[in-house]
């Protein structure tokens, strides 16, 4: 069943998000949401949705706003609107458990058809979604190649060329005049990238955390800070 | 009150005080008098009066067994435990006190006179501490007098032992109650109590205060409360002490312009302390103490034994410093709040408030402790660490002198506690919602409660309380057939407990003291010295040095959720900037302070280096009416300042900066940061702000316009760190996120993490929810002081003064001194996120 798209949020100042930087050789562009464009390929990366935790918690008591599915696939919408792409990567753990494709409310069922009607969308498996989802449309892949780039869910051990993964949920923390921010961001080195979360109610890994050390062993890496209507690229360094 | 006859008092009793040398005082026989007639009562004393034997007395008396005729029938029947022959039946007394090293100390007092006496009493404490097994012998076999803490009594009566347990209560004494009321844990308590009420309906109850401005407030929480009428425990007011001896130190040196660490004064604060035998410096904020503390010992060449405490400090160090300020062997203590509350010690005989007192309510109680003789003065002396504490500790010298007391007003009861307290009656025994609500709102914070709130509780309590009905299958509890809600899983009662209670710290980290780092590796294992607030440490980088625990500390490695730390030669520390303990300057000193500035004749009392900065102000600007709000503007290299004089405290106008910044905007007058102190705001604009006011282009009567609390604060809110911090707490106290599950705890950064973005959804998604109701009411006293922010843009409106200046004022001097000392305000996380990026431009271009 195709529902039609829903409008698109327009928040007060739209956002002008071109953020472009290369990886491996492609030209790519980082959204201020959170998500990653290719405009080569049309192609466009979301990491870590998550779709579902807060139903995922609900079964153990803990309750979690359960608005979180809404709030996200919302954003998704508003960023598919912006840049129609072709295909829709969802790199992985795009539900938090096997069991939340089956728990999507009917409305967030049809507004990931109406996102998924006349493009490609791949699920990419994730450590919390190992199986293909069922019945939430989309062709399921461990890894899709695609010229330079290689779209993996968890980076790999080695250093790998032309890679796009997510999994750590990357969050950038910088210090200043006694005030610490702290954002989702991409990190880059140019060689490989590690997309930030997408999802509502995804955590966040500081970019200094020992994690990022295995993908990239030294700090000359830039973190793409998420602002409320730019990126703002800072050395890995420089960040606390 | 007429004082019964000594006689009233069992012969037991009588020798025992004549045999101290003591006279039972007359407030001790009137709540003897009161217990026989069985009234309850709010005792007011003040330290050093007697006011705990008062409090356990009428106990103390039935118990004995030789109650008067007339009085409360004792009971008499008696039972074989094997060795021993006892009362039957279960609990007497039970005593709630807000700290637990209070609780375990009172008990060691009561059984002084129990013993001496030999009176077949038998007094325990239930704390954290306690033994499981002890406390499954309790509830056994419970004693004669329980001792215990508001979070404990909570926990008995979330088991199915409280109807049994307390069912044969008849006295409940609440000690500290002044402090206890102003809290969550004072709601959590009420709530409690009114449990109590309705287990044990013979029982009365005794508070135990110090002075405070409205002691009908604390007469309504002692008792249960009936719709329409507010009912009221009896006053019982003991003999006023002597009055305090308090002055202001009159400094030889000259007065800093700002700051907080009144270096300035040490060497005569030093010579004080050697002029007299035990002397408690106390300091509003622990880095102050921190500071201090260091730079006496820097002059300490006599070696005197003086000692630091706060409350950041390991809890063991903590003990040993009152351990040894118990047995004399200390000449000072650097301390904090953290001793505002306590035991009595005899021999401190003069109290030092280093800055400003914030309230006359809290400096009482803190000379109160010099001197714990009633009917000897207390010695008392300020030390203003810069000018405006001058204005501010004159305005609390007054005050003091005619004992004006300016505690805060009574709270309403907090949704979150109540959501904490349903659940909690769930897992004691199913419950009729009509009930239960009858019996909170007979609780004096709750008494106002609407019906919708309470069902909107239980709902929360439930599923959540949203709108999506998404989690019906996982209820917490659920209504059985006779529509009592019981819980659904005994994991549900096992969980509540572990996270019962109603204090919810800063996130913090250890800190552990390691040897410096020789190779890469951070060596492992040594001491913890106490805890920093998290945001503390994100600031820091390696190498950095600060001052903690009275050493300077080099910052090694953040390791598992501790800071490793290692000591540090360093002598210029960069000094933590604790958030703990800092107060807002009270409304009352508020007043009196800016009468003080309107009145030209009161600065005669005034040392006279203050008398002559006013005196230059005066001249150069002006000075406001008590009633007015002055706002000066000025140039300054290439900035226009704008600076006003609220006298609101540092939360409120941290509050005004960050509304007043984005109207400023709005007026295209871009704004480029602000600063607050207790007094003053100081916000400064790239453009012309004085001549837009007085061209007309912008009014600051619009400018200061009340309804900046309504949209501006609405989408200021939505962003706000404070807010979110303020949402967590909530999201906390309410069991939305638990803290500890069985088997682990959840680390803190987790809960802090995802609470912001709980937050965040929950704003866009059912702004009307429970616990964002929860957070905008405690935001309206908290962190955000909106409650004085609005009373304040009331008491302005029509009264607002402009002064364009060629420069800055005199007045204005203390705040833009606090520019680069304290961080600057605003939402300018973006502009912060703009600078560090553009710092690599400069960098690239160089």
């Amino acid at each position: 069943m195709h529902g039609t798209l829903p409008a698109p949020i327009h928040t007060a100042r739209d956002p002008v998000s071109e953020h472009g930087f290369a990886v491996a050789g492609a030209a790519l562009v980082a959204d201020c949401s959170g998500a990653l464009y290719w405009p080569g390929e049309r192609l466009l990366v979301v990491s870590d949705l998550h779709l579902e935790k807060g139903s995922s918690f609900g079964t153990r008591r803990v309750f979690l706003p359960p608005y979180d599915t809404a709030a996200t696939l919302a954003r998704l919408v508003a960023v598919v609107a912006r840049y129609q792409p072709a295909c829709v990567v969802a790199l992985g753990d795009s539900f938090h458990d096997g069991g939340g494709p089956a728990r999507l409310a009917p409305s967030d069922r049809d507004t990931l058809a109406a996102l998924q009607h006349g493009r490609d969308w791949i699920w990419i498996a994730g450590n919390h979604d190992p199986d293909r989802p069922e019945n939430v449309g989309g062709v399921a892949m461990d890894v899709l190649r695609r010229g330079p780039l290689t779209f993996r869910h968890e980076p790999g051990l080695q250093a790998a060329a032309g890679e796009i993964a997510g999994h750590l949920h990357p969050v950038g923390r910088i210090s200043r005049r006694g005030r610490v921010v702290s954002r989702r961001c991409f990190v880059t080195d140019g060689t490989r990238l590690v997309a930030p979360a997408f999802g509502a109610y995804a955590g966040g890994l500081n970019i200094r955390d020992r994690a990022f050390a295995r993908v990239f062993p030294t700090l000359g890496f830039t973190a793409h800070l998420m602002g409320a209507d730019r990126l703002y690229a800072i050395p890995a360094a420089r960040c606390v | 009150m007429d004082a019964p006859a000594n006689s009233s008092l069992p012969d037991v009793f009588q020798r025992w005080f004549a045999g101290k040398g003591w006279q039972p005082r007359a407030h001790q026989l009137a709540l003897l008098a009161q217990a026989r007639s069985g009234r309850s009562s709010l005792l007011i004393a003040p330290t050093g009066a007697g006011k705990t034997l008062a409090g356990f007395l009428p106990s103390l008396v039935e118990l004995s067994g030789f109650a008067a005729e007339g009085g409360v029938a004792p009971r008499r029947r008696l039972m074989s435990t094997g060795s021993d022959v006892r009362r039957e039946g279960g609990l007497h007394t039970l005593y709630i006190s807000p700290l637990k090293a209070l609780a375990v100390d009172i008990a060691r007092n009561l059984e002084q006179p129990v013993a001496e006496m030999k009176l077949p009493v038998r007094v325990e404490t239930r704390t954290g501490d306690t033994p499981a097994s002890k406390r499954q012998r309790q509830r056994r076999d419970p004693p004669d007098i329980l001792l215990t803490t508001p979070e404990q009594l909570a926990l008995i009566l979330a088991t199915a032992d409280g109807p049994y347990l307390f069912g044969s209560l008849r006295r409940i004494v609440l000690d500290e109650l002044h402090s206890l009321v102003l809290s969550k844990r004072g709601d959590l308590l009420s709530l409690d109590l009114a449990r109590l009420f309705r287990l044990a309906p013979q029982a009365t109850t005794v508070g135990l205060s110090a002075t405070v401005a409205e002691p009908d407030e604390l007469r309504r929480y002692l008792v249960p409360q009936r719709s329409g009428e507010a009912a009221m425990a009896d006053l019982v007011m003991a003999e006023a002490g002597a009055a305090p001896d308090v002055s202001m130190l009159d400094t030889a040196e000259r007065l800093p312009w700002a700051g907080h660490s009144a270096v300035h004064a040490l060497d005569e604060i030093y010579a004080l302390v050697k002029s007299h035998n035990t002397t408690l410096i106390f300091v509003n904020t622990r880095s102050q103490a921190e500071r201090i503390f260091q730079e006496l010992w820097q002059i300490n060449d006599d070696n005197l034994p003086i000692a630091l405490h706060h409350g950041s400090l390991d809890v063991a160090q903590r003990r040993k410093v009152e351990d040894a300020m118990a047995a004399a062997r200390l000449r000072a203590v650097v301390c904090t709040s953290s001793l505002d509350l306590g035991v009595d010690w005899g021999d401190v005989d003069l109290v030092i408030n280093v800055g400003a007192p914030k309230g006359s309510s809290r400096l009482l109680q803190r000379i109160g402790r010099a001197n714990h003789r009633w009917d000897e003065p207390s010695k008392g002396i300020l030390v203003p660490a810069n000018r405006f504490e001058v204005l501010e500790c004159s305005a609390a010298v007054a005050a003091v002198a005619e004992n004006a007391q300016d505690t805060p007003p009574a709270r309403t009861g907090a949704l979150d506690v109540l959501a904490q307290h349903i659940l909690g009656c769930a897992c004691g025994a199913p419950f009729l919602a009509d009930d239960l609500y009858a019996e909170v709102i007979a609780a004096a914070p709750y008494a106002d409660l609407d019906r919708q709130d309470f069902d909107d509780a239980v709902d929360f309590v439930a599923t959540g309380g949203y709108a999506l009905r998404a989690y019906e299958r996982f209820a917490k509890i659920r209504q059985d057939a006779q529509g009592r809600w019981r819980i659904a899983h005994p994991a549900v009662a096992q969980r509540y407990r572990m996270n019962v209670g109603t204090i919810v710290e800063a996130d913090m980290l250890k800190v552990r003291l390691v040897r410096s780092r020789v190779s890469k590796a951070v060596a492992r294992g040594g001491r913890i010295l106490g805890e920093v607030e998290e945001y503390f440490v994100e600031t820091l980088s390696p190498g950095d040095t600060f001052l903690f625990a009275g050493e300077v500390l080099r910052y090694e490695a953040l390791v598992e959720n501790e800071v490793y730390v290692s000591r540090a030669t360093s002598e210029d520390p960069k000094v933590p900037s604790y958030e703990g303990g800092k107060f807002p300057l009270s409304t009352y000193l508020a007043a009196r302070v800016r009468d003080i500035l309107a009145d030209g004749r009161a600065w005669g009392a005034l040392p006279a280096q203050v008398r002559e900065w006013l005196e230059i102000q005066q001249w150069r600007s002006q000075l406001p009416a008590a009633s007015e709000l002055l706002v000066e503007t000025f140039p300054r290299a290439a900035k226009h300042y704008f600076v006003c004089y609220p006298f609101e405290g540092r939360l409120a106008h941290q509050t005004l900066g960050m509304l007043l910044t984005r109207r400023l905007e709005r007026a295209r007058l871009r704004p480029l940061g602000f600063v607050a102190n207790e007094y003053a705001l100081a916000v400064w604009c790239l453009g012309d702000v004085a001549l837009h006011l007085q061209s007309g282009r912008l009014s600051l009567a619009e400018l200061f316009d009340q309804d900046m609390l309504g949209d501006d604060l609405e989408a200021w809110l939505a962003e706000s760190a404070l807010m979110k911090r303020t949402f967590r707490a909530c999201a906390i106290i309410a069991g939305l996120i638990e803290r500890r599950f069985p088997g682990k705890e959840k680390s803190r950064r987790e809960v802090t993490m995802s609470t912001d973005l709980i937050y965040d959804v929950l704003r866009r998604h059912q702004p009307d929810h429970l616990l964002l109701r929860a957070a905008r009411a405690d935001a309206a006293t908290g962190l955000l002081d909106l409650r004085r922010l609005g009373d304040m843009l009331a008491r302005v409106k029509g009264h607002i003064v402009h002064r364009p200046l060629d420069h800055v004022s005199p007045l204005a001097v203390p705040v833009m001194l606090e520019i680069g000392r304290e961080s600057v305000g605003g939402e300018a996380s973006e502009s912060l996120l703009a600078e560090e990026a553009e710092d690599l431009v400069k960098e690239a271009m160089r």
